[in-house]
């Protein structure tokens, strides 16, 4: 097959911004592999003396008890999420009640407001029904402020679902709840993709209600224990930069392996307008 | 179908993940504890529970120094204490008053959380009354003739002393590369004119004269103040911050014209460097000097670089421009037995001791065995002991938080401007906001 | 019987009597479908709603210190806030960011979309590359940019290398505010209408916040790239076939079918977009805070330090209800637009 001149336009530019995009990394891992004294601004694109992972070693090791605590919050918090979402979606659309659209455009408002104003009131709050500095009020409030775009994503996904499905089943005879279970749900799963990955992802790399809501460090996520890494004074760029890459391999990985599960939700109607 | 399958798989790995992660935690738990060897039960005034130390040292010689007082701590405070080292790194302390603020205000303070002596203490949680006053304390443990009086009249509002001083940091210090010094015939300055001299030099032959990363905008607060203690001395520093100095005045705009002055010596691309990133030019030779508190030597240290010198910043010798790292005690703290003896602890010879070396500081009290430390901290010491001593403004102790936030906000722009007059008016806005001038 | 009158029935009858009239005469499963959206419906009420009104209460406070201080003062935090001169930096900074961050998103989004969706082989490898981006978070993206446009490293060290030293640029470093200059002919046109305020810093384009924007834009890009692709792959083959006989080309293509029918795409993108510029915080705190002369400095960031270092919770508070209705000038036309779509079809 003879590649057209267009062709070979395409893949260069294809290539080229595939190089602009991996830039970052690149400074990621490099840096991850220098040692302190070898790490400077001036040497930033030359290769590490050798290839070391005492920093991988040095951040993993501070790490990896908050990657553990990470995964039990996001965990939890990215399956009820889910659930969660769905049967909003499934109600809005299926079981609309006089004003469900304007229900569901306040739910949806709450996922536009800036979430440091709130840090007060949310601390106060979680004080009050004794959840405040555990990994479940860290849960609790990841499920909370994931309502509207959960709702959101399920809401133009379940749209999607012929009606005349929902009715037929009705005249049957099956329960609101049989529907769900029998019809609604063993459709869901390109909806339960793109959610589980959007709220995998966004929960994972919170760091505000992390570090507000937890306060010990042994249940802290690893997006704090990773800025702690840093220091406040001198910064060790290695470890640092090491540590990034550790903490940002869970959801790199879920994106290189799931993506194209992603891209067939969203294909499937799950967020389009 | 295959969505079925796909499904499963994902329940199965996001289970299998819980396991682990379950396990690895549960496994892992003693990691962070510092557990103290059990006091015999029953032992009157054994100490028991947890006790939550707050603070923004993570990494280096601030871990270590406080790792060492923790392993000090079962000594002086027999009995089964479980220290927690609740820490928040980032932006010289910025992180860790976000959720302190957050915490006090929702009723969970810790047990105690390292804060800078003077008015960001006070004006912040003493004169809002969420402090326990300690002068009982200052009294049992002698501290009021052991702290220098400068220290004493910071740590107090009202007569009452309201933290624990570990240590002391020097603000007021120009590092320089000696070699390039040598190499160009030049003396470290003593004064403006001196230091503008040798910067004309260093700027004709290539070379940063100032290096300064005000990524962390209070570098730049920093090198002011050094400034304004270098043209209106002691009393007159002192003076602003009490609304004795005129911040309009004749004297104050010298030294802005002076600030403004210096800054034409600085790296171009100072706003996207940490102090620590510029300390890297003077270590690499391409700039000679940087203004910088002593915490410095630290990050010298870390880099393998001996070839430094240090004088006062122009017109300052003779003065310490002091700050400090302190503990109190929060009103409500969980457990204030184990907090009370960890500020005894904090205040000790053996505490401040076993504390300063690692950390690159010089204790607060007067009488430390001055062999512990190096060179550089050995003259800091004997500075320390006949300076006059004067609170710093850019780490907290000479201004509340609020009033050195408007101050910043004024250097921002001016950093970039240069315009004198517009800085001078903020300036004095900002000491009336602050309700000390009129 | 005497169930009438034992105390059993007699709570049956008084439960009965207390149950609203228009409940008992739903269907089971109405109550159980308003039952399951409740915890919802509650929770937003509490941690959205709830807490928007407490922020606004403080905004109107005279809250100064740790102390919590509810008097009432009407609008002065907002006149004052309007009237600071970071602030005005602020508000500046988020025009510029989010229209420039917006609309590169969506132009390489929809470009790199048009080129994928042509039969590559190896799709699935490019997609990934563009698309992981949106895995790592704002922090950590903050801070290899921060790297990348250091004036002293990164991008200007690869030009020297390459010997393209001429285009090194200060990047975020730079502290220029492109704008209309009051004595230039322009400004003074201005002026003559009555208009000269526009010539100043406040409505010129910082130049530092061209490095926020490239690293933002390197983020989510991947993200609108997906979207579009999705939009694309849901046209139908046989309207862009048959443009195609009747003999338009790609771009003409791409131009009068396949945007128009992407429009719904491309208002979702801009509202997720949008609303994450006008919240923008983590990014700007890894990569250059506020920036020589407020140059990227971001209303979130403000906020923040203004309550939680210097303790004015009720500016901060402020702050927040600007940013709020803000958001709410974007939002809510396009969600009353797209409900009034839906209710359409």
């Amino acid at each position: 097959m003879t590649l057209s001149p267009t062709r070979i336009a395409i893949y260069t530019l294809l290539f080229a911004f595939a190089a602009l995009y991996l830039l970052p990394i690149y400074v990621l891992v490099v840096t991850g592999m220098k040692s302190f004294t070898e790490v400077g601004l001036d040497r930033m694109w030359n290769f590490p003396s050798g290839l070391r992972f005492d920093s991988f070693q040095e951040a993993f090791d501070s790490l990896s008890k908050n990657m553990g605590n990470s995964f039990r919050m996001v965990i939890p918090a990215t399956i009820a999420s889910c659930f969660v979402g769905s049967i909003n979606g499934y109600i809005l659309t299926k079981w609309k009640f006089p004003g469900s659209d304007i229900f569901f455009f306040f739910l949806l408002f709450g996922m536009f407001i800036p979430y440091q104003s709130i840090l007060i009131p949310l601390v106060q709050t979680l004080q009050h029904i004794h959840l405040y500095g555990s990994l479940w009020g860290l849960v609790l409030t990841h499920i909370i402020y994931g309502i509207p775009i959960t709702t959101l994503i399920f809401r133009n996904y379940y749209a999607g679902v012929p009606t005349e499905l929902v009715e037929a089943a009705k005249i049957d005879g099956a329960s609101i709840i049989g529907i769900y279970t029998r019809i609604l749900f063993p459709l869901s799963l390109p909806g339960f993709v793109v959610v589980a990955i959007w709220q995998f992802t966004s929960i994972w790399n919170d760091f505000l209600f992390a570090s507000t809501v937890t306060s010990n460090p042994n249940t802290q996520p690893v997006t704090v224990a990773l800025n702690n890494l840093a220091g406040s004074y001198i910064v060790q760029w290695n470890v640092q930069m090491a540590g990034a890459l550790i903490a940002a391999l869970p959801t790199l990985l879920i994106y290189v392996f799931l993506g194209r599960f992603f891209m067939r939700g969203l294909t499937a109607g799950a967020l389009r307008g | 179908m295959r969505w079925k399958r796909i499904l499963m798989s994902f329940s199965v790995l996001a289970a299998a993940l819980l396991v682990v992660s379950l396990v690895a935690a549960c496994g892992d738990g003693g990691a962070k504890k510092t557990p103290t060897p059990a006091g015999t039960p029953g032992t009157p005034g054994a100490l028991s529970g947890k006790l939550e130390i707050f603070s923004w040292w993570t990494t280096g010689g601030e871990a270590a120094g406080l790792e060492a007082l923790y392993k000090l701590y079962p000594d002086k405070c027999p009995g089964d204490v479980e220290i927690v080292n609740a820490t928040v790194a980032g932006g010289a302390g910025s992180n860790a008053r976000q959720v302190l603020t957050t915490r006090m205000l929702g009723g969970d303070p810790p047990g105690s959380f390292q804060v800078h002596m003077g008015h960001e203490l006070t004006d912040t949680w003493v004169t809002t009354g969420n402090m326990e006053p300690l002068d009982a304390l200052y009294e049992e443990e002698g501290w009021n003739d052991v702290f220098p009086k400068g220290v004493l009249d910071i740590v107090s509002y009202q007569g009452k002393p309201y933290s624990v001083p570990v240590n002391i940091h020097r603000a007021n210090v120009l590092w320089y590369n000696k070699k390039v010094f040598e190499d160009n015939n030049l003396k470290p300055p003593t004064t403006f004119d001196e230091f503008f001299q040798v910067a004309d030099t260093l700027k004709a032959a290539g070379i940063t004269p100032l290096a300064l990363g005000d990524n962390g905008i209070w570098a730049s607060a920093q090198v002011m103040e050094t400034v304004l203690l270098g043209t209106l001395g002691a009393d007159g520093y002192n003076g602003l911050w009490t609304g004795d100095t005129d911040w309009a005045g004749p004297e104050v705009t010298k030294a802005l014209e002076t600030f403004k002055r210096m800054l034409s010596y600085v790296n171009s691309d100072h706003s996207s460097l940490t102090w620590d990133q510029a300390n890297a030019l003077v270590i690499s030779g391409d700039a000679a000097m940087t203004i910088m508190g002593d915490w410095i030597e630290g990050d010298y240290k870390a880099k393998n670089f001996t070839d430094f010198g240090y004088v006062p910043t122009p017109g300052t010798k003779g003065i310490y421009d002091a700050l400090s790292d302190t503990f109190g005690l929060p009103k409500g703290a969980p457990n204030p037995d184990a907090v009370m003896c960890w500020l005894r602890l904090v205040g000790s010879k053996e505490g401040q001791e076993a504390f300063n070396p690692l950390k690159g500081s010089i204790c607060a009290r007067a009488d430390c065995d001055t062999s512990l430390f190096d060179a550089y901290l050995q003259s800091a010491i004997a500075d320390w002991k006949t300076d006059t001593i004067v609170p710093s403004l850019a780490h907290g102790a000479a201004a509340s938080q609020g009033w050195v936030a408007d101050i910043t906000d004024a250097i921002t722009p001016f950093v970039t401007d240069l315009n004198v007059a517009t800085f001078q008016s903020r300036l004095a806005d900002a000491c009336s906001e602050a309700k000390v001038c009129s | 019987m005497d169930s009438e009158a034992s105390p059993t029935a007699e709570t049956a009858r008084g439960l009965r009597l207390s149950v609203p009239h228009f409940i008992r005469r739903l269907p089971p499963e109405r109550i159980i479908s308003l039952a399951l959206i409740v915890p919802s419906a509650i929770a937003v009420a509490v941690f959205v709603y709830g807490f928007i009104g407490w922020s606004a209460l403080v905004s109107v406070s005279a809250w100064d210190s740790v102390t919590p201080d509810y008097s009432f003062v009407g609008l002065d935090n907002f006149k004052e806030l309007f009237n600071n001169f970071r602030f005005q930096a602020d508000i500046r900074n988020t025009v510029v960011f989010t229209l420039l961050f917006v609309t590169s998103c969506l132009l390489i989004g929809l470009f790199l979309a048009a080129l994928l969706d042509r039969g590559i082989k190896g799709e699935g490898f490019f997609r990934s590359i563009y698309l992981f981006p949106m895995a790592v978070s704002f922090i950590v993206t903050g801070v290899a940019w921060r790297w990348l446009l250091a004036p002293r490293s990164g991008v200007n060290l690869l030009l020297d290398h390459a010997g393209l030293g001429a285009l090194k640029q200060d990047w975020y470093t730079d502290p220029t505010v492109v704008h209309i200059m009051s004595d230039s002919r322009l400004g003074e046109a201005l002026h003559d209408v009555g208009l000269g305020w526009l010539a100043s810093s406040n409505f010129g384009i910082p130049l530092a916040m061209i490095s926020v924007v490239i690293a933002a834009t390197w983020q989510m890009s991947g993200f609108v790239m997906i979207l579009y692709l999705a939009g694309l792959r849901a046209i139908s083959q046989e309207l862009t076939d048959a443009a195609r006989v009747d003999g338009a080309s790609e771009f003409q293509v791409l131009r009068h079918i396949a945007l128009p029918l992407l429009r719904p795409v491309t208002l979702s993108a801009m509202i997720i977009l949008g609303h994450v510029s006008l919240k923008i915080y983590d990014l700007v705190v890894a990569m250059t805070q506020r920036g020589p002369g407020f140059a990227t400095d971001v209303p979130a960031l403000f906020m923040v330090e203004t309550t939680f270092q210097a303790s004015h919770f009720a500016r901060g508070a402020a702050i927040s209800i600007v940013m709020l209705l803000s958001i709410s000038v974007l939002v809510i036309p396009y969600l009353f637009w797209s409900l009034r779509r839906e209710a359409r079809v």
